[in-house]
């Protein structure tokens, strides 16, 4: 009886987690792999063709082949971003939580603000338009450096408090001091977390629509979800192709998914739990 | 998963004795021959991207919130923005929208993530399944689940309107509908951040310790007696960060509700971030930055008290 019951709950449950969860992903891929007229019904049907690789191609070349300077430029600022966030952010945890005192305080408030506080967009971009960086890859990048620190210092600084301090005394005798013990001795230690924070920040920075819509418009360097909304009002009649460009630009997070489904996971439960 | 009790290890493990004075002025003569050990140098990087990006635009923000500006000159005209703000209708709908889409997803979050994290650490056979599949939408952009949701969403022909017209209910014009239009974007993000708010009710849940089940199980409580007296109360820390994360995402939101509506129809989907784009694209930077400083303004003050409330219960379980 108890058996039954629960057999009866696993299959409710799973069939209303498909229904809402697997459904709108189904219907994602079965529309970008249907030809353009049985695409336009827009329903849940199984598709009569398959010209996969015909609209792959017409995606890809779509207006002189935009989607894969995306590409590149969505590469760029992603692999860029992270790892100026990493560097900066594993120094500034790492001393945060060694050195306490009146800057630390300020530190910690600082950083605290950076997750709470939003942007204040267009002063932003009057001082990157004053710096020459508005409207340029490394301007953007710099932005999201700025924007995704306080994250990345409060999953290191948590991580760094577990490493004992007789470590860095240890160190200290042997004659490292300062940046040579930080980067010899601390920061090799940190590999997990860093493997965290570079997967966590990858994600956010590779599906960030807000920050290159302001900071990087214009097609010549758009970045991959800039040009996916774009494309929305372009192929508001060729279904086939959006969902086709939305497939391809899941592909990246997908693959981050399934390889590393679980370190990400906890970087966002200790991050969102310490935060 | 660990850390869910407050952080107290912060100043760092410094565990007393075994000899340890001997060994502290060694370090301190090393330290005189290298230098400070922990050099406040090495906050310089993130200080300087952080101070010139982020610090110095948001102190700017209060000063041009004051002014009609053209990123060239500027003119001081006082409180004029923030009187705009108030008084204008389509406007001053971007408050309400915004601490409602705010509330709606955070409450709905708390709910349903809670259910699906009980659910999810019970002795279900597919729940490894089940996690992933709840928790892939996190990962995947807004914009392409706001352009797919925004067709399974369209009236009469769209899929959710056509299973709701097999069980014999007229679904509505859910986007284009202004009764309906906040509240169907609203539930798009809690399809889309569930998953997230499910994770971190898991590790909640896992961190309880089995003593308790056991007691009630001695006691001879049900399912519902371990649900209300012990994975409710001392899942608490869980329930309080899902709710500070999502009020803060949810006041700052924009990019679902842009890909979605546009903030229509008319501007009754409009919240705080869609009207600080909207007066940004018509060029009026000073109403624009007006709107940031409200939006700051309106995210200090729920957040800020409702930090401290939470973080008042969690002394007391």
């Amino acid at each position: 009886m108890k058996n039954l019951r629960r057999a009866g709950a696993e299959a409710a449950a799973l069939a209303v987690a498909a229904a809402v969860f697997l459904v709108p992903f189904s219907f994602m891929l079965l529309t970008a792999v249907k030809d353009d007229k049985q695409a336009a019904d827009l329903d849940f049907s199984w598709p009569t063709s398959w010209p996969v690789v015909k609209n792959v191609i017409e995606v890809v070349s779509a207006r002189d082949y935009v989607l894969l300077r995306a590409y590149v430029n969505s590469t760029v600022l992603t692999v860029a971003s992270v790892a100026l966030i990493v560097v900066c952010a594993a120094m500034a945890g790492y001393v945060l939580q060694r050195r306490a005192g009146r800057i630390g305080t300020l530190a910690n408030f600082l950083v605290l603000s950076g997750l709470i506080i939003p942007p204040a967009i267009v002063p932003t971009i009057w001082l990157l338009q004053a710096l020459g960086l508005f409207k340029t890859l490394p301007g953007l990048i710099l932005v999201e450096v700025a924007f995704g620190l306080s994250y990345a210092v409060l999953l290191f600084r948590a991580f760094i408090a577990a490493i004992p301090r007789e470590l860095d005394e240890a160190a200290m005798i042997d004659g490292c001091g300062g940046l040579t013990l930080f980067f010899r001795v601390i920061f090799p230690l940190l590999k997990p977390v860093t493997i965290t924070v570079i997967l966590t920040q990858s994600v956010a920075i590779f599906n960030d629509f807000v920050n290159p819509l302001y900071f990087l418009p214009g097609d010549d360097n758009a970045t991959v979800q800039v040009t996916l909304y774009n494309f929305q009002s372009q192929y508001s009649t060729q279904w086939n192709l959006l969902f086709m460009d939305i497939v391809l630009i899941t592909i990246p997070p997908l693959l981050a998914f399934v390889f590393f489904n679980r370190k990400i996971v906890a970087g966002m439960t200790a991050g969102a739990v310490k935060g | 998963m660990t850390g869910h009790r407050p952080d107290t290890r912060d100043a760092g493990p410094r565990s007393a004795g075994s000899g340890l004075p001997a060994r502290r002025a060694h370090a301190t003569r090393a330290r005189r021959k290298t230098g400070p050990a922990y050099p406040y140098a090495l906050y310089l990087p993130a200080a300087l991207v952080y101070t010139v990006i982020f610090l110095v635009p948001t102190a700017m923000a209060f000063y041009f919130a004051l002014t009609r500006w053209t990123l060239f000159d500027s003119e001081f005209v006082g409180l004029d923005n923030f009187r705009d703000f108030l008084a204008e209708q389509n406007l001053s709908i971007g408050f309400r929208n915004t601490v409602v889409y705010a509330v709606v997803t955070s409450a709905l979050k708390v709910v349903i993530g809670l259910g699906l994290g009980v659910l999810l650490t019970s002795k279900l056979r597919l729940r490894g399944f089940l996690r992933s599949l709840v928790f892939f939408p996190v990962l995947v952009s807004t914009v392409a689940v706001g352009i797919t949701f925004s067709v399974l969403l369209k009236p009469d022909t769209g899929l959710v309107d056509k299973a709701l017209a097999l069980v014999g209910i007229s679904g509505p014009d859910w986007l284009g509908d202004a009764s309906t239009a906040l509240l169907s974007v609203a539930l798009v993000d809690v399809w889309k951040g569930v998953g997230l708010a499910t994770v971190i009710y898991i590790a909640g849940i896992l961190s309880i310790p089995t003593d308790y089940y056991q007691a009630v199980a001695v006691d001879g409580g049900g399912a519902w007696h371990r649900f209300r007296h012990v994975t409710l109360p001392l899942s608490w820390p869980a329930t309080y960060s899902v709710i500070i994360l999502s009020f803060i995402g949810g006041l700052r939101s924009f990019d679902l509700i842009w890909t979605m509506t546009r903030g229509g129809p008319g501007f009754t989907s409009d919240v705080i971030a869609s009207i600080i784009y909207k007066q940004y694209q018509a060029g009026f930077y000073g109403l624009s930055t007006a709107g940031n400083v409200l939006l700051f303004v309106v995210v200090t003050a729920i957040v800020v008290p409702l930090n401290w409330f939470l973080g008042r219960r969690q002394v007391s379980p």
